[in-house]
């Protein structure tokens, strides 16, 4: 097998602009469709978990090094360096680890989602990066693993994500899309 | 966390270089997303094309600001042409790594052009089912570049339609070509 170079040749990069504002024109319409922030984040959270369940099959299709994963500290190191680093081009910090090693928090250096966002006070529980924490969630449910995943701050702070890990998920549960 | 007093507002903060990429599966993925969040609140195809022209024009809005600060120091253009052109060159490198493939005048009517890309980003991942033939998600990018034309003061009204790939009908409204043509004159 050729050796995964560091810089995988197949993935397909664009403006990272244009996916920053696309993202703020659907949060734009769920606000204006959704009466409070609580329904925008678990619409955005919904979004997130339907593209993680995808992710997990491109992510491990694209990055044949990566094998099992035996315990959260390692699932933890791949989210943070490897999987934040080619879908959003970000490196991120694992920290704040509980010690039964069950706990963890994520710390995006950048986050480009929040680019150019500002948050008007009226909406202020908004968690605009909800969608990241969908992601991992519905990633790692595809890889069988059940997490709560939480976003801790988010704009104007440093987006740090809380994931705690619950289970394994040991039936086959199809995972289906849900609408 | 607190949010605190000393917070930073936007227009403070430096503007990027531009330079951030993001995979292109995650934008798919999310533009995959945004369709189906759309399509489960509008009932017809038409309906579904102007509610993506609608992100697109946020999208376009905030977007043509960025480019012209950066690529031409703030100066634009305001010969019909040369915007067009900066359009079809810098604006589609910028957003999609590549230029748009062909620009074209139409013959029957002065009002109308047509930009054409053969394979739009945000058709490559999109499967049409056999009832919404007619989709074209493109739609979206007629909304990014409405938004441009309009914000650089020359009103049009822009749509999508299958036609050797793609083709955005750029249709000016008749102000700005009679404006252009009076320009024309007043330099001869």
């Amino acid at each position: 097998m050729a050796r995964a170079t560091k810089a995988m040749p197949d993935t397909k990069m664009m403006s990272g602009e244009l996916f920053t504002l696309t993202y703020g024109a659907l949060v734009l319409d769920l606000c204006k469709d959704l009466e409070s922030a609580e329904d925008v984040n678990r619409q955005l959270d919904k979004i997130g978990y339907n593209m993680g369940l995808r992710i997990a099959d491109d992510f491990l299709a694209k990055n044949p090094r990566i094998g099992r994963c035996a315990e959260m500290q390692q699932v933890a190191d791949i989210i943070s360096k490897n999987a934040l680093k080619s879908y959003l081009g970000v490196t991120a910090q694992a920290t704040s680890v509980s010690p039964n090693g069950d706990e963890y928090s994520i710390v995006l250096e950048s986050n480009p989602l929040v680019e150019f966002v500002e948050i008007p006070p009226e909406w202020s529980k908004i968690c605009y990066s909800q969608v990241i924490c969908g992601a991992i969630r519905g990633a790692l449910e595809a890889l069988h693993m059940e997490v709560l995943v939480q976003l801790a701050s988010d704009v104007p702070n440093p987006t740090e994500i809380r994931i705690k890990f619950r289970r394994v998920l040991h039936e086959m549960m199809p995972a289906g899309d849900e609408d | 966390m607190q949010r605190g007093a000393k917070t930073v507002g936007i227009l403070d903060k430096s503007l990027s270089k531009g330079k951030n990429e993001v995979n292109l599966s995650t934008f798919a993925l999310l533009f995959a997303e945004i369709i189906r969040y759309a399509q489960n609140k509008v009932n017809t195809v038409a309906e579904l094309q102007e509610k993506l022209a609608e992100y697109g024009r946020f999208v376009g809005i905030r977007l043509i600001d960025i480019i012209v600060l950066r690529e031409k120091s703030y100066k634009r253009d305001t010969k019909l042409l040369n915007v067009l052109l900066f359009i079809k060159s810098t604006v589609w490198k910028s957003l999609f790594n590549k230029e748009a493939d062909k620009l074209e005048r139409s013959n029957d009517d002065i009002c109308k052009y047509f930009l054409i890309e053969k394979d739009p980003v945000v058709n490559a991942f999109i499967s049409l089912p056999k009832d919404k033939s007619a989709l074209n998600c493109a739609s979206f990018v007629a909304g990014i570049l409405e938004a441009f034309l309009t914000e650089s003061n020359f009103p049009c009204k822009v749509t999508a339609h299958w036609h050797m790939g793609t083709t955005y009908m750029i249709e000016f409204d008749a102000e700005v070509i009679s404006r252009e043509n009076s320009m024309i004159e007043a330099n001869r």
